[in-house]
């Protein structure tokens, strides 16, 4: 009973200790995999290879950390990837017919930020369930960029603009920088303002949420509004670093994202899960993904190996938590 | 709108304007402005096109009827259509092929029913999974090359003709007639109502809602095997991203036809509808040559109006 009733009053921050837990089995897991390719493999842990590894996890977490946000209200993104490909073939356009990288970057964050605005206002003010309206708007989106590019490939991009996605400083990539950073902001952002706090209110009981005045549907809004700003920050860094758009690129990026954030232990069921875990899940994903490309597996696995990593991820969070209870 | 509330089991009649209405609006602004639409043999087109998407939107209806959904069925689709085309071709049996696809077909709706009931993860994440497996699996079994060079008496299946109806359409019909009779006639199709609307009941009635579930999961996946060998029938060949996507216009169809997806009550003839008017869009839009990149999208459009007009019905 004490408890209980110690749950009930304790400030959010707990959520945090029992995070801490997840969050080191997690870095655990990471570290074995790195171990099993360390000994599998002799290019694993070149300098080269780490590097590439943490460049690809970035651009996963770049992705997974705005979908994040979307499951911790309950909801889902499935729009994510189509969205990435659509905001990179128009900022690829501003950037071909103005040359300037930095209108470019807007764009693409802009069209970013409005489709996922869309499928707030699809979830909240049409009251689809979220996993479908983003379908939708997967199969919109990917129809429009089909038709926009109509079979054309972009190529070359100034090389400032190269850099951010190819360059590096102090001997890092400028993506796993931008990682960095985003990852602070994200962590601050969901553990230490209000806003990310009722956002876990949201999701942990939205009935709840709404009895106590926060306003629901506008931090929905928001959710899935940022996690289409960081399709579109995604979509920057993969222009940048391919140097090419094409209508396909983001077909492979959602189910991969899914995976990042759920491996990171964020539940689907909503209020539970962190940024932090987020991109523990990503980098676990990343490190699976390089060492089956080390050890000359096909690419053709990386499809089927994502979708058992992803059910094997939610089964073994419903199994924990239920444990827990 | 309160008397409505009353009635138990809503008259299907009351729901034949929606979709009724956004069919007969289709068929007659695409006469208006598509060239030969109307013409018998554009038509008959439209149907023979719509066989396959049938044959999945039938089972997704009964999906959709226990708050489910399954995302996979295009990319098992894809995996049965291969193995239709690779064992037909190994064995120059189109029976044999047809047995391939139904078993693998099966074995994931099996695996997707499991990973719902059993496990209890959520519908559309468990068929994601599994829907990245199966796409995978198609790259692996094909190594990412079409399979060509199949049977006659595969390829046959699409253009041949019984009784002057093409074979697709009778196949169709065919399963028309069997997934209304399972669902209106039988026992199990009233399980399958009360899957979505009350589980509970079954539960209280010694019935195992698990195993239904795995049922309904499974009759979609062995759906998807013998769509897989119309679709190897009208590719004549067998591509690893034949199928890709299909699941959305079946859904696109389910949600047109008026199935609602919170209230677990479905309806077959609707979906049948739906198909229709998915095939329609399609078909008119390729007639005035827009392409299939504008399809794809309004397709997804006419699915957000579709389940935005279902959440306004249920809130009426």
């Amino acid at each position: 009973m004490t408890d209980i009733a110690k749950d009930a009053i304790a400030p959010p921050r707990s959520f945090l200790s029992q995070d801490a837990i997840q969050v080191f089995y997690r870095l655990l897991a990471a570290f074995l995999i790195c171990a099993v390719l360390a000994v599998l493999s002799d290019s694993f842990l070149s300098l080269g290879n780490i590097l590439n590894v943490l460049r690809q996890a970035s651009l996963t977490f770049f992705i997974a950390s705005g979908l994040t946000l979307v499951v911790l209200t309950a909801g889902l993104d499935l729009s994510v990837g189509a969205n990435v490909a659509l905001s990179a073939c128009i900022a690829g356009t501003v950037i071909h017919k103005t040359g300037s990288p930095a209108l470019g970057i807007l764009t693409g964050l802009a069209c970013g930020g409005i489709v996922g605005l869309l499928n707030g206002i699809m979830v909240t003010a049409l009251r689809i369930p979220s996993f479908i309206a983003t379908y939708g708007m997967l199969w919109v989106l990917n129809g429009l960029t089909y038709w926009y590019m109509a079979g054309e490939t972009l190529h070359g991009f100034p090389a400032g603009f190269r850099q951010i996605g190819s360059g590096y400083l102090f001997g890092l990539p400028i993506p796993v920088y931008l990682l960095l950073v985003f990852l602070g902001i994200g962590t601050l952002f969901a553990q230490r303002t209000i806003w990310g706090q009722e956002i876990y209110a949201i999701g942990a009981n939205p009935v709840a949420a709404r009895l106590s005045g926060i306003p629901v549907a506008r931090r929905l809004l928001l959710v899935y509004a940022v996690s289409g700003t960081m399709a579109g920050l995604a979509s920057i860094i993969f222009l940048s670093r391919l140097n090419s758009a094409e209508a396909d690129i983001g077909e492979s990026l959602t189910l991969p994202a899914i995976a990042a954030v759920l491996i990171g232990g964020t539940s689907l069921f909503g209020g539970v899960g962190t940024v932090f875990g987020t991109f523990i899940g990503a980098l676990i994903l990343t490190l699976v993904l390089n060492g089956m490309n080390l050890l000359s597996v096909s690419a053709n696995w990386q499809p089927l190996v994502t979708g058992i990593i992803v059910i094997l991820a939610v089964w073994l969070d419903m199994k924990t938590r239920r444990r827990a209870q | 709108m309160r008397e409505a509330a009353v009635v138990s089991q809503p008259n299907p009649l009351q729901r034949i304007p929606g979709v009724a209405i956004v069919l007969v609006l289709l068929v007659a602004l695409f006469s208006a402005i598509a060239p030969g639409f109307l013409s018998v043999a554009n038509l008959s087109n439209v149907l023979v096109q719509s066989t396959i998407l049938t044959m999945l939107a039938l089972p997704m209806t009964l999906i959709i009827m226990t708050e489910g959904l399954d995302l996979s069925m295009g990319a098992v689709l894809t995996l049965t259509s291969l193995c239709v085309a690779i064992v037909s071709l190994a064995t120059k049996s189109m029976l044999l092929g047809l047995g391939a696809g139904l078993l693998v077909g099966t074995a994931f709706g099996v695996a997707n029913g499991w990973l719902v009931a059993i496990l209890g993860i959520p519908p559309f994440v468990a068929t994601l999974g599994t829907l990245g497996m199966a796409q995978g699996l198609s790259l692996i079994v094909s190594d990412g090359q079409s399979v060509v060079g199949i049977p006659h008496s595969v390829r046959d299946i699409y253009s041949a003709t019984l009784l002057g109806i093409p074979v697709p359409i009778v196949m169709a019909l065919v399963t028309y007639a069997a997934f209304h009779g399972l669902l209106y006639h039988t026992r199990f199709g009233t399980y399958i109502f009360a899957l979505g609307g009350n589980r509970e009941a079954l539960r209280y009635a010694g019935l195992s809602p698990n195993k239904l579930l795995i049922a309904v999961y499974a009759i979609g996946g062995a759906m998807a095997g013998i769509a897989g060998l119309l679709m190897t029938a009208r590719m004549n060949s067998g591509h690893p991203t034949a199928g890709l996507g299909l699941e959305f216009d079946a859904i696109a169809a389910v949600a047109v036809g008026g199935t609602s997806f919170e209230r677990g009550n479905g309806w077959l003839l609707g979906t049948l509808l739906g198909v229709l008017s998915v095939g329609v869009l399609r078909n008119g839009l390729n007639l005035i040559s827009l392409p299939s990149s504008v399809q794809v999208a309004s397709v997804g459009v006419l699915v957000i109006v579709a389940l935005f007009l279902d959440g306004l019905r249920s809130r009426a």
